[in-house]
């Protein structure tokens, strides 16, 4: 495999609840290669959103350093972090969180808005885009005339048309029929393998698990044994 | 697509609210048109006031008489360029309900003191020679069709003929013009001594005189002067400058600026919070969305300049519209309310909206926005 997209080194995470702190991780780390596709399973409560919020940019860390494509990122500013999330990120949510007042091909456009590209060359981005997930037909619908497969293909669009290196996925399918999961999870197997993305998907289903190059478990605050040795 | 129409598009969702909301902001900048041109109207006489014209009244009240021979002592004070004399006449036409601002005037030194009266030559002319002929204000001539030569026979509230009849016959001599816009030209103007000859009452007595000073700066002077003449006499004086005068009659209409602010303060408290409120909701029901836009990489300025601008917008769209409508109203107005004074809505009127608008939407806006701008993705997607 090639050289690391993502190092954690020893992140700590913990939330305070009142007066109470409830750590999450301790001392996690982490390896992401670039183009890696990796499952990330585990109880509810486990950690798995919070880890993706981490490598996201969303959420910082207690302690410990996270790398991303050489830069530790865990100490930038919030308006730092946007730029990051913007330039470096696409974010695949379960509930595709897509803006139900947009069309598709705007929704897609949304992340366009914030890059220096103009009207013409956001055009045809976000053509592409809705190409590559098989959509162009459905350019013009809203969310709420679309399947949630659709809606899921859409917001996939979404999160590849600034072209970012690493794609985060929380429960991609979850709501999804087993049929169009899997037609959703061909697409990031596509993606990874055909235009180089790195994927991290969280899910509780195995079967999607399998679409991944690997699975870690997450429990307890730690990837369990036999993850570590793969 | 661009961030304007990410926010027209955000504006327009809720489709019934936002028009609904509209209509509130459009009611509030209507009231606030109105209201204001009509206190133009009415401050007018105020703004066009010459700067070297006194108003000599009764002290006691200007509504009171003095004598006409206070014109001719007048005229030898220091300072004192020109003077002339008027009296209220309480005219109407026909029935009370057709009220007339109607004076009776020294015609040549009044004319003469008021340059921004315009009378063609001829109709002067015409006016100067004919003891029984009258000026009509071009207001008052366009609101009841009168013209030039047209007899016009006028009662007076106040007044009856020494003969027993309550009607004075005129002959319009001519129509009196503003030089500009905003002069009042709801009035109309006769002889006095057509009056003094015929009325009942009110022998060698005059209501109030106007003086034209040499300069501006001899005003003070002139006023303490002439007032020092008649001091201690039956008829003691009180001279003011025109604008001052004028002022001071406005406000006989009560205190109109404080009444205009109440009621425009009133509309504005009532859409602050409308409009406040629905942008909160609309923030609120947006939480979900606009910590997924943060999620995507919208900096929390971009966020806080959406929200505001949004608030904007429609304050932007309803306040435009309103103004519009009270533009168009005022036309409406001109007529009907022309004896108050020149109804023209002003840009004054329309800048000061503006201002408004921008205020509504700033402070409408600002504390959702910041409460956008706060929104914490973490929280706010951990929701689901
Ligand atoms: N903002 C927060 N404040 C306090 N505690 C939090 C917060 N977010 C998450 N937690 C806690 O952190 C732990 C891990 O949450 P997380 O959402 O990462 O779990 P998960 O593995 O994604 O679970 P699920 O499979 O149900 O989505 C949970 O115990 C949760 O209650
Ligand atoms: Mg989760």
């Amino acid at each position: 495999m090639s050289a690391p997209l993502i190092l954690l080194k020893g992140v700590t995470k913990s939330y305070t609840r009142g007066k109470q702190t409830v750590p999450i991780f301790e001392r996690l780390d982490m390896t992401i290669p670039t183009q890696d596709f990796v499952a990330i399973m585990g109880p509810s409560g486990s950690g798995k959103t919070t880890l993706l919020n981490l490598l996201g940019g969303i959420d910082k860390p207690s302690g410990g350093e996270i790398v991303f494509d050489g830069k530790r990122m865990d100490n930038l500013d919030e308006s730092r972090l946007a730029g990051f999330r913007a330039g470096n990120v696409g974010f695949i949510f379960q509930f595709y969180n897509l803006m139900p007042m947009l069309t598709a091909s705007q929704n897609v456009e949304l992340p366009l808005l914030l890059t220096k590209l103009g009207p013409k060359a956001r055009g045809d981005r976000v053509k592409t885009a809705l190409e590559i997930v098989g959509l162009s037909d459905r350019a013009r619908h809203k969310p709420s005339e679309l399947s949630g497969g659709q809606q899921q293909r859409v917001a996939i669009a979404r999160a590849i048309v600034s072209d970012p290196k690493l794609l985060l996925c929380d429960e991609p399918t979850g709501d999804l029929d087993r049929e169009t999961a899997g037609e959703i999870l061909s697409m990031l197997q596509t993606l990874n393998r055909d235009l180089g993305k790195t994927i991290v998907m969280v899910t509780h289903d195995p079967e999607a698990a399998r679409f991944a190059k690997r699975t870690l478990h997450l429990d307890k605050g730690h990837f369990s044994e036999k993850d570590l040795a793969a | 697509m661009t961030l304007i129409d990410l926010v027209r598009k955000n504006l327009f969702r809720k489709r019934l609210r936002t028009i609904l909301t509209l209509v509130a902001i459009f009611v509030a900048f209507v009231i606030f048109g109105v209201l204001a041109t009509f206190q133009n109207a009415i401050n007018a006489g105020v703004e066009v006031a010459g700067a070297d014209r006194l108003i000599t009244v009764n002290r006691i009240n200007f509504t009171l008489p003095m004598p006409l021979a206070y014109a001719t002592r007048v005229a030898a004070v220091p300072g004192v360029a020109r003077v002339a004399h008027a009296e209220w006449f309480g005219g109407y036409f026909q029935e009370p309900r057709n009220f007339l601002v109607a004076f009776a005037v020294d015609p040549k030194n009044y004319l003469d003191i008021y340059p921004e009266y315009i009378v063609p030559p001829a109709q002067r002319e015409a006016f100067l020679r004919d003891k029984t002929s009258i000026l009509v204000g071009k207001s008052v001539a366009e609101q009841f069709g009168w013209k030039a030569g047209d007899r016009l026979p006028l009662k007076s509230n106040i007044y009856t003929q020494k003969n027993g009849s309550d009607t004075w016959d005129f002959t319009i001599a001519g129509i009196v013009a503003g030089n500009e816009a905003r002069v009042d030209t709801s009035f109309v103007m006769f002889h006095y001594q057509y009056l003094a000859d015929t009325r009942s009452f009110g022998d060698g007595t005059t209501g109030w005189m106007i003086l034209k000073t040499t300069d501006a700066k001899e005003n003070a002077r002139v006023m303490r002067e002439v007032d020092a003449l008649f001091a201690n006499s039956a008829f003691e004086t009180e001279t003011k400058t025109e604008q001052a005068f004028n002022k001071a009659f406005a406000e006989q209409l009560g205190d109109l600026g404080f009444i205009v602010t109440m009621i425009v303060g009133a509309a504005f408290a009532t859409i602050l919070l409308i409009v406040g409120n629905t942008m909160m909701l609309t923030v609120r029901e947006r939480t979900n969305e606009i910590a997924v836009m943060k999620t995507i990489g919208f900096t929390t300025q971009r966020i806080f300049g959406l929200v505001l601008g949004e608030s904007m917008l429609l304050a932007l769209i309803g306040g435009l519209l309103g103004i519009a409508f009270a533009w168009l109203i005022s036309f409406a107005m001109a007529g009907p309310l022309s004896r108050f004074g020149p109804i023209a809505f002003s840009w004054d009127t329309a800048a000061t909206a503006f201002v408004l608008m921008a205020v509504l939407g700033l402070l409408t806006g600002l504390i959702p926005a910041i409460r956008a701008m706060n929104t914490d993705i973490v929280t706010a997607l951990g929701r689901k």
